[in-house]
């Protein structure tokens, strides 16, 4: 995983490199100077080959991923990423809580209920909640809950208004942004889960279970769910790791400074260490998702082992 | 034991030959013999809903295909600007109460008496102004209010104000504009005005201290400004003494405004001023016309209608969707045949010679797909978008990252197959690996390569539409255009005009569920084991 690390990492900071690059124009000229004095000091007129050794050897030895020169000027680009986070995590994380149990249960529900018109019911609103895009969703919960029923902000609400992340004012303007968030969650695990579920009902360790006396609600819990939760649970486990990355389109239809609204500035501004640094950043948390997701699968089925076919 | 000797003799002759003289062979099948694709078709044509989705998406194909061709360029490619933003229209419709293109709008008095002067305005007969409730009264088709909802009375401050909640016309309430045309084309409108017989030409308005358009510096509607106002927009009467009075009244419809035309010195209608030129073509002349009328003179007398309204640049929506539907789609389409080779080729490779060939491979291909997509659009439009345009480079970008899921499909495909008994027959039979791999292993991964591409299809317009919308590919011109650039120019625009984001939401979301039920289907068709299980 560093190796790959490693190699995009590389892949990027040339790509970014290459491009034509100028210090951001200072208020005055006294300012302008300092930039300058700054822009000059960090070797960014140095040949590409010393800048990325600079680069790696600020990272290793003092975490300095660069700095920010048109969002916030002279900003330290980790600093940046790090105030962005916590928005980000919450809105996910209150998503996730909130998608996980009600994904599970209809799953479990259209798997009881299999072939009966409960479970196409489900069915088809897994279909139509997986396909339509989330933005859609967004504009819709929008539309609603804001624009007809006037119940919530249609974007969350500036850090003076709430008076901080994890104030109750704060978590009512967020939940159109986690409602949108939560129906493509919602739907997949629905989706799997029923799909799991239905396979491991028909086992024959199901029936003798309910030979030796289980009711059909005691197998289901004990048996049939445990094992259908094998391939769902490290999904899960990744998603949490995934919430770090967050969705862009999400944080930019509600206006919540999260780290992918940080991306799309730093883009639109090519605000390029930013952009660098969110690339690696964005790099990290899938690789992490990918590792977690194989690691866990020996955890929770100790049959499962690496590298078996 | 003893022998059971108590066996009855028969005699020979009581033996005979059964079938002497037919040849015996195996019945020949009544049927003719199903193949794989043909078995395959025969389940995907049971699966109605996959039947449907693909009845869908062949329409919104030819919707996208067809639109084009049958909108006159003039619509679909020229940007109306004063017809921005318009709802969605359709003459025949309209008559049973469908796609009207009225718009709910609430007026003060100052606002109603300037929506009704539109209409008053567009009257022929310049001399006998009627009130504004005779206006209302007698319905004339150029009208911009069709119907009054309701009145009610809002508190202002200490003041009682009327509020009027109408219904308005869109493409009429946009009233009359300035032209300036030059003296061939003013001749051919008087001959169009006068063949038809639809009024085209109004009166210039007096550039005096009543016209609020002077007085407010306004350009957009400063054609709509044709009655006495004062600086604060209020229908002003000269009295006797030729000072401006307020016009009092109790109800709206009472009030009659003043008109404030320029007259030539016997007093005339002024039709046009002279705006610069020597000859007599370049001489050019503003006119000052009705739009809804303008439009049908420079559209072969067409009225403005519209299925799906126009956007926010004035293109036709209808034609706007169906390039940026098109775009989607032929995006999909080459991003699936250059995966689909691609990814063949490498997991081939990959799984036919296993080994440190697949290692080697296999560890390219995980660092590439480590890298977001997001990024490699991204750095992909930076690089590229200049030189290529942002098209192909956005092609790039989906091919980069893209075949690496077929890829380990194939791989996987081929390690199941590789050590069979009939890939073993073919080489000891002598064939190459090349043969092998096209010609006895591929075909039976098809299948599975096949579902697998079109699953991803989607996917593909999914991101196509998400990296536009939030403005990091720009696609954005007259002649070409995306659904995901539809909605992020309605972002702000949306809760007044709907049929902005609806129309463009709705075909994205339609297309997505339909090619998701089709990819579906195809999965179930091509591999019955795995209906209902989810990769």
């Amino acid at each position: 995983m560093l190796v790959a690390l490693f190699c995009i990492t590389t892949i990027c900071f040339m790509l970014i490199r290459v491009l034509p690059m100028s210090p951001p124009e200072g208020t005055n000229k006294a300012q302008q100077q300092v930039i300058e004095q700054i822009w000059d000091a960090r070797g960014y007129n140095d040949p590409l080959i010393v800048q990325y050794y600079n680069y790696l050897k600020g990272i290793v030895t003092e975490w300095d991923f660069g700095t920010s020169w048109k969002i916030d000027t002279t900003t330290p680009a980790w600093n940046l990423l790090v105030g962005r986070l916590l928005p980000t995590i919450l809105v996910n994380l209150y998503s996730l809580l909130f998608a996980i149990p009600i994904g599970i249960i209809a799953g479990i529900y259209a798997a009881i209920k299999k072939n009966k018109w409960q479970d196409h019911v489900v069915s088809i609103m897994v279909i139509l909640f997986v396909s339509v895009p989330s933005y859609v969703y967004a504009f819709l919960v929008q539309y609603f809950l804001y624009f007809k029923l006037d119940l919530f902000p249609p974007t969350i609400l500036s850090l003076n208004d709430s008076g901080g992340w994890l104030t109750w004012k704060m978590f009512h303007s967020m939940i159109p942004a986690i409602l949108s968030l939560s129906f493509g969650t919602i739907a997949g695990l629905a989706r799997s889960t029923r799909a799991e579920l239905t396979e491991t009902l028909t086992m024959d360790y199901m029936l003798l279970a309910r030979t030796k006396g289980l009711t059909r609600a005691q197998a289901t819990t004990r048996h049939a769910l445990k094992n259908a939760m094998v391939p769902i649970l490290p999904g899960i486990i990744g998603s949490f790791i995934g919430i770090l990355g967050g969705s862009m389109i999400i944080e930019q239809i509600f206006a919540i400074p999260g780290v992918g609204q940080l991306y799309i500035k730093s883009v639109t501004m090519r605000d390029y260490d930013v952009f660098m640094m969110d690339s690696i950043f964005y790099t990290f948390v899938s690789l992490l998702a990918g590792i977690i997701v194989d690691i866990s699968y020996g955890f929770i089925d100790p049959r499962i082992r690496m590298g078996e076919r | 034991m003893a022998k059971d000797t108590n066996v009855v003799s028969i005699p020979k002759e009581k033996f005979e030959f059964a079938m002497v003289g037919e040849r015996i062979k195996d019945q020949k099948f009544d049927d003719k013999p199903i193949g794989y694709f043909r078995d395959a078709w025969n389940r995907f044509c049971k699966n109605k809903a996959s039947i449907v989705a693909a009845i869908i998406i062949l329409c919104i194909v030819l919707f996208a295909v067809i639109v084009p061709f049958f909108n006159p360029a003039e619509i679909g490619t020229v940007a109306n600007t004063r017809y921005q933003n318009k709802v969605p229209r359709n003459l025949a419709l309209s008559k049973i109460g469908l796609l009207t293109g009225d718009l709910d709008i609430q007026y003060n008095e100052k606002g109603f008496a300037y929506i009704v002067g539109i209409g008053i305005a567009a009257d022929t007969d310049f001399e006998n102004i009627p009130s504004v409730g005779e206006a209302l009264e007698e319905k004339s088709p150029l009208m911009p209010v069709t119907k009054i909802d309701s009145i009610e009375s809002v508190m202002q401050g200490r003041n009682e104000k009327l509020m009027y909640n109408a219904k308005v016309d869109d493409y009429l309430q946009v009233g009359f504009a300035y032209i300036d045309v030059e003296q061939a084309e003013y001749n051919a409108m008087l001959a169009w005005q006068e063949e038809t017989g639809i009024q085209l030409i109004y009166p210039m308005i007096a550039e005096n201290d009543y016209n609020f358009a002077k007085l407010s510096n306004d350009t957009n509607n400063a054609a709509n400004w044709w009655y006495k106002t004062n600086s604060r927009g209020e229908p002003v009467r000269l009295n006797s003494k030729g000072e401006p009075v307020v016009i009092k009244y109790d109800d709206i419809n009472e009030l009659v405004l003043e008109e404030n035309y320029q007259r030539d010195a016997e007093g005339n209608l002024v039709f046009y001023n002279y705006k610069g030129g020597g000859t007599q073509e370049t001489a050019m002349y503003r006119v000052r016309t009705l739009y809804y009328n303008y439009y049908r003179y420079t559209h072969e007398g067409r009225e403005p209608q519209f299925f799906f309204g126009t956007d926010t640049s004035g293109y036709d929506m209808a034609y706007r969707l169906a390039i940026g539907i098109r775009l989607s789609l032929l995006l999909a389409v080459c991003i699936f045949a250059i995966n689909f080779v691609l990814g063949a080729m490498y997991g081939a490779v990959e799984g036919y010679y296993g080994g440190n060939v697949d290692l080697v491979l296999e560890f390219i291909s995980y660092v590439l797909s480590g890298v977001p997509f997001i990024v490699v659009a991204t750095l992909f439009q930076i690089h590229l978008a200049a030189k290529a345009g942002p098209i192909p480079s956005l092609l790039f970008a989906f091919v980069l990252t893209g075949w690496i899921g077929t890829a380990s499909l194939v791989r996987t495909q081929f390690y199941r197959f590789k050590n069979q008994e009939y890939v073993m027959a073919a080489r000891t039979l002598g064939a190459r690996d090349r043969r092998i791999i096209w010609k006895h292993i591929f075909p039976n991964t098809l299948g599975t390569i096949i579902t697998a591409s079109v699953l991803a299809i989607p996917s593909v317009i999914f991101s196509e539409s998400m990296l536009s919308y939030l403005g990091i590919v720009s696609l954005g011109s007259p002649t070409q255009t995306s659904v995901g650039t539809l909605l992020s120019n309605a972002e702000s625009l949306w809760t007044t005009y709907p049929h902005l984001m609806l129309f463009p939401a709705a075909i994205i979301s339609l297309l997505m569920i339909c090619f998701n039920l089709f990819g579906n289907g195809l999965r179930d068709a091509f591999n019955p084991s795995l209906r209902g299980v989810e990769e």
